[in-house]
């Protein structure tokens, strides 16, 4: 195994023993099932958003509309409470100095929670995407897929749209996770990194809405929640996905590489 | 014993500063194979901030740190044989005492369950090794901090301040464990406050204030650096401490009788001086100053 594996390894460990995982981890899971009830009990439905109309068609297109929801603050803030967390507790428990005086370089540790940062960001979309399919389809059936375009997709079909669409979204998420990063390296301090993190969506949510903000829109972290929407084309649309696969790798890398060198450089006194 | 070669520590001209001040200032220390080394200052003197240097925790301004002639500031292969802690071992307190030891054992590379048993029984936590560091006391972290450095079978162990929280028994079994260290071929780098704590232990001792090097050496360099002192008691006190003025003798009235600062040979002259004038002597010893006097007047005078 190598270093960084089992940095990465023990950092899961970690987060899989603190209740802050599972606070995120759950609502991740209890949002789309919350859903699929208040929508199974109730008339009327998200008509207005992206495959809105559909939802009680199939099962399938559920994650799709709970996908649109959660990009808002949900997911955002599930992943500013463990990415804003992940250096910062190790400075609020003082755990930083014996970390570092073991047997791992400084950069090691930082992949390390940074891998582990990534893969938490990837089950949170997984696992609601999935528990969303799972909740819609018990409620409506697992059928065709009415595209954006209007054409039926088979449901089979419709899985594997689902899947590179999930797969889609964690990128945006991963740019406020790899911002929750920086926050936490350079504060020393959770609170600080998780708010932060979340104004920083927030604020790239808010600019895509305010008028005259057309032409710097395609580049905001925030329309690349929407990225998805090309695979749910007839043809499929790359350009949006190419676009959020390039801009959120810069968004993804800035301060990525920011933390890493304040991290690799910083004094650790009382921490 | 040398490990990787080189001295265990060697530090020349070693400084920090903040700002305008220097919390470490030109600070020389050599720790030799096999010793117990206490590094001693009172709270503020700069010890915690030369041990993080040493660990390769921040940053020095000048100088030179090698550990077994590897530089800690050139990454942490320098680290390969030392273990310990600085201001007081830490842990995740959501983790029970064994996972928190699997842990730093896998970031050296792995270690099984044995050796984890074995230095929990060393620090006697076996029976609470499954339960959550953030239910242990004080003196259980501190216990748990030296059995994650022993874990590391180091070569030099770097403990700083490590009985803050232990009671009279703990310290006391601590002492043994650390006094047992150099048997198994350990040389044990020992930051305190207290001379009292680490004058049974330590073969050599380095005294910090201000962020100097006061004293360094062995103990009983330290009780010969300083002057001997003398109680004296005569028939007449005020014509004796003129006698002792005109032979130029330190001298002080002190409870009750007259202390004095000179060597064995200005004793001799003083007393048939004394006995010249027909002074009667009443009383002449030799005070044995404690350490911690000597340790008082060290760091006082160097403030």
């Amino acid at each position: 195994m190598t270093a960084v594996a089992r940095v990465y390894r023990w950092e899961i460990a970690k987060l899989l023993a603190q209740k802050r995982t599972y606070l995120g981890l759950g609502t991740a899971i209890v949002v789309p099932i919350i859903f699929v009830l208040v929508l199974v009990l109730r008339s009327g439905g998200p008509n207005d958003v992206p495959l809105g109309r559909y939802i009680r068609d199939t099962g399938l297109a559920v994650p799709f509309v709970v996908l649109f929801f959660m990009s808002i603050w949900g997911l955002p803030l599930i992943t500013a409470l463990v990415a804003g967390d992940i250096v910062a507790s190790e400075s609020h428990n003082g755990t930083l100095k014996t970390i570092l005086t073991r047997s791992r370089e400084r950069g090691q540790v930082f992949a390390g929670k940074t891998l582990a940062t990534a893969t938490y960001t990837l089950v949170l979309v997984f696992a609601m995407g999935l528990v969303g399919l799972v909740a819609g389809s018990i409620a409506w059936g697992f059928h065709p897929l009415t595209s954006l375009s209007g054409t039926k997709v088979p449901a089979g079909h419709g899985v594997v749209l689902l899947l590179a669409s999930l797969g889609v979204y964690t990128l945006p998420l991963a740019g406020i996770a790899a911002f929750g990063i920086f926050l936490s390296t350079v504060t020393r301090n959770s609170a600080a990194a998780v708010v932060g993190a979340l104004m920083w969506a927030l604020l790239m949510q808010l600019l895509g809405v305010l008028p005259g903000t057309e032409s710097i829109r395609p580049y905001l972290l925030g329309t690349q929640f929407d990225a998805w929407h090309g695979f749910l084309r007839t043809p499929a649309d790359w350009a949006p996905v190419i676009r959020a696969i390039w801009l959120c790798a810069l968004y993804i890398a800035l301060p990525l590489t920011g933390a890493y060198l304040v991290f690799l450089r910083r004094d650790v006194a009382g921490e | 014993m040398t490990g990787a070669g080189g001295m265990p520590v060697e530090v020349r001209g070693l400084v920090k500063a903040y700002g305008p001040i220097r919390a470490v200032d030109h600070v020389d220390l050599t720790v030799e194979p096999g010793d117990i080394y206490g590094y001693l200052g009172p709270n503020g003197a700069g010890k915690t901030t030369t041990l993080r240097m040493l660990l390769g925790l921040i940053r020095r301004d000048g100088g030179s740190v090698a550990l077994f002639g590897r530089d800690p500031a050139r990454g942490i292969e320098a680290l390969e044989h030392v273990a310990g802690f600085v201001e007081s071992p830490t842990f995740y307190p959501y983790l029970s005492g064994r996972e928190n030891l699997q842990l730093f054992g896998a970031l050296d590379g792995g270690v099984d369950r044995t050796r984890v048993d074995e230095v929990l029984e060393q620090v006697e936590l076996r029976n609470r090794a499954r339960d959550r560091v953030g239910t242990y006391s004080l003196g259980m972290r501190q216990r748990l901090g030296i059995a994650a450095a022993l874990l590391r079978d180091p070569k030099l162990l770097i403990l700083d301040e490590p009985a803050n929280g232990l009671d009279p028994a703990g310290i006391r079994d601590m002492r043994t464990l650390i006094a047992n260290l150099p048997d198994r071929g350990v040389t044990v780098l020992y930051s305190s406050h207290l001379l009292a704590e680490v004058e049974e232990v330590c073969t050599r001792v380095a005294i910090v204030n201000d962020g100097r090097i006061a004293f360094e050496g062995q103990l009983d360099e330290l009780r010969g650096s300083f002057g001997v002192s003398y109680r004296l008691e005569t028939a007449d006190d005020q014509a004796a401490t003129t006698a002792a003025r005109d032979l130029e003798v330190s001298i002080a009235v002190a409870d009750g009788g007259l202390s004095l600062e000179a060597d064995p040979s200005a004793i001799d002259r003083l007393t048939v001086e004394l006995g010249r004038r027909g002074i009667a002597i009443r009383y002449l010893a030799r005070q044995q100053r404690s350490l911690e006097d000597l340790f008082f007047q060290l760091t006082e005078e160097a403030s």
